[in-house]
């Protein structure tokens, strides 16, 4: 499906994916130049086009610690990549469902640069190394949102159920 | 089986009889804060109710906090801008806990929600903030959410899919030594379970050293509980809560305590005896990077910063002010500080404390998050090392990513500032 574009250790932090000087930059629209900025290299290739729709970043546990900016989410968005790692910290993986960035949780997950990974609902397929990992599934209520295209068009549903005397239990 | 307070506090929130760890919840939120992000909270509140030819309404302003912090005053046009924007909104839907760049009423967000009188136990409280937690200081579940969950608070008054956190229950007890306090035990407590020990986890901190602690105190390890992961820290309120509340927030009202409940079941249980800990550092690029003072002294610093919403407080400037009182900044370090609120600054200047760091050769800044977050000023020059009472140091957190940053309290920061090395200050002291 995509070839891993970047491996990533453990403790990942917001910081790291989108540096605190570049708060001030709020729009989904402009957060994506600044995405791994700190990478020249990575930031570079990303702008430039040279990482292909699909890719993946494959991290270790705890991806996207620390600061709940969503500029963190927003910037990954800009560019279709799929985020597999062992865990995700809460904050980033709810915003993550909120914006709908393709995230999935595989533990245990091994690739290295360049491998070929397939990712479906159940597992991630490296093909390179014909390793199989499970993915765990998101709770129910997170999935809703998901379905829903977001949490935006979601709240806003809920918005106008309310108004038309729909109860959500 | 009995609930932990935690429970408790979403199953009232929620009008459920009961909960427990794992269930899905939709509390209503008693109190929602953004700072600066507020900009970015707009833009997605105002997109909820694009196409439903529905005027957009907040459910209660009442209930909404904005606190101007992150680049006060604004570091550039573009901040300047968002902060100008936020400004229209809040006088156009009239929220009222404003609070704006003043040097009476100004500071940081997790700093002026308490001595306001805006938190109270029992409370749920969302904030565009991962250190949001501080507020499990005052015996209420608070944690950080993204902007677009705001936007949707703002919207529903409720947070949508909250998974009720399981407990890890933290009993500290014996007495602080001299120059030892709650940063030195959230550190260790940090380097003992790692950043992501209590991931999607509330750590419930008990035991005498916990009830004989101020309120102060007690936000400093609330406050770094999300550097374990957690999704809120909390001391449950008893006495010393209604007292702050009280006498330093000016709340008259009597504040119901929640407790726990006998049998109530946690994930883990961790005891800590406090009268042997020594000073604590964490190391250059982690916060569980943990060791103590004495293992990384001599280490050279170029910036020593006291401030930020974990260690700006009166208590830490009095430490701080006691050990450079008299005294001189080494040469080739510069030492800034950042009271955490204008009414922090004030006392601090009453009490000559100002006074104190401005004739060590320190420079007091304004009241915010300064150099915290590297992106309005203090920030490092290549490959240089800070020595930070902040709660971050990832890598790039106070502005380059080839500098380094090690965390420490108040105490370690002022003795090390008369070095120009990471000193311990039990050392040659008591
Ligand atoms: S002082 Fe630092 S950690 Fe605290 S709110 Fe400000 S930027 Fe965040």
């Amino acid at each position: 499906m995509g070839n891993v574009v970047l491996k990533l250790a453990d403790d990942v932090s917001t910081d790291v994916i989108y540096p605190g000087r570049y708060m001030a930059t709020v729009l989904p629209t402009e957060t994506p130049q600044f995405a791994f900025a700190d990478n020249a290299a990575l930031n570079a290739a990303l702008r430039g086009g040279q990482v292909p729709p699909g890719s993946v970043i494959v991290a270790g546990k705890n991806f996207g610690c620390g600061s709940s900016r969503e500029q963190a989410v927003s910037a990954l968005k800009g560019y279709d990549l799929t985020i597999v790692a062992e865990s995700f910290a809460r904050i980033f993986l709810q915003n993550a469902i909120n914006l709908g960035l393709h995230i999935v949780t595989a533990p245990g997950v091994r690739a290295s640069v360049g491998d070929d990974l397939t990712v479906s609902g159940e597992n991630v397929l490296n093909g390179t190394t014909r390793l199989s990992y499970a993915v765990e599934r998101l709770p129910q209520a997170r999935q809703a949102i998901i379905d829903a295209g977001g949490l935006i068009a979601y709240t806003r549903k809920r918005l106008l159920d309310t108004a038309a005397g729909v109860t959500h239990t | 089986m009995g609930m932990t307070v935690v429970e408790k506090i979403l199953a009232r929130a929620s009008g459920r009889g009961a909960v427990k760890a794992g269930d899905v919840v939709e509390p209503a939120v008693d109190l929602a804060m953004s700072h600066e992000n507020a900009a970015l909270v707009i833009n997605q509140f105002l997109e909820i109710y694009s196409g439903t030819g529905r005027e957009p309404a907040i459910w209660d302003p009442s209930k909404v906090a904005i606190i101007f912090d992150h680049r006060v005053p604004a570091e550039s046009a573009k901040t300047a801008g968002n902060q100008k924007k936020i400004r229209e909104f809040v006088s156009r839907y009239a929220i009222s806990k404003f609070h704006d760049i003043r040097g009476d009423t100004g500071g940081i967000c997790h700093q002026i929600l308490p001595e306001s009188g805006y938190v109270r136990p029992g409370a749920v409280v969302v904030g565009t903030d991962s250190h949001t937690t501080s507020h499990g200081a005052l015996g209420a579940f608070a944690f950080g959410i993204g902007a677009t969950e705001m936007a949707s608070v703002w919207a529903l008054g409720t947070a949508l899919n909250v998974e009720v956190p399981g407990t890890i229950l933290v009993e500290v007890e014996g007495e602080f030594g001299p120059y030892v306090g709650p940063k030195d035990l959230i550190l260790h407590l940090i380097g003992l379970i790692s950043a992501q020990g209590a991931n999607f986890k509330v750590i419930e901190f008990h035991g005498r050293t916990i009830r004989a602690m101020s309120t102060s105190g007690r936000l400093v390890l609330c406050n770094m509980s999300v550097e374990a992961g957690a999704t809120a820290g909390i001391v449950p309120a008893d006495e010393e809560t209604d007292r702050y509340l009280r006498d330093e927030a000016g709340v008259e009202s009597v504040q119901e305590h929640v407790t726990a409940d006998p049998g109530a079941s946690y994930s883990r249980v961790i005891s800590i005896d406090v009268s042997s800990l020594v000073p604590q550092v964490a190391c250059p690029h982690a916060v569980d990077n943990v060791r103590s003072v004495r293992e990384v002294a001599g280490t050279s610093v170029q910036q020593i910063v006291i401030g930020s919403c974990t260690n700006g407080r009166l208590d830490d400037l009095e430490v701080a002010a006691g050990i450079l009182r008299g005294k001189k900044v080494a040469r080739g370090t510069r030492m800034l500080v950042f009271p955490a609120s204008g009414r922090i600054y004030a006392e601090a200047l009453r009490k000559g404390f100002i006074a104190d760091f401005m004739n060590s050769g320190a420079v007091v800044m304004n009241p915010g998050c300064g150099p915290c977050l590297g992106v309005h000023e203090g920030a490092l020059g290549d490959n240089e090392t800070a020595l930070s009472t902040t709660n971050r140091n990832f890598k790039g957190r106070m502005g380059n990513p080839s500098a380094s940053v090690y965390l420490c309290s108040p105490a370690v920061a002022a003795a090390s500032a008369l070095e120009g090395v990471i000193t311990d200050p039990t050392e040659g002291r008591n």
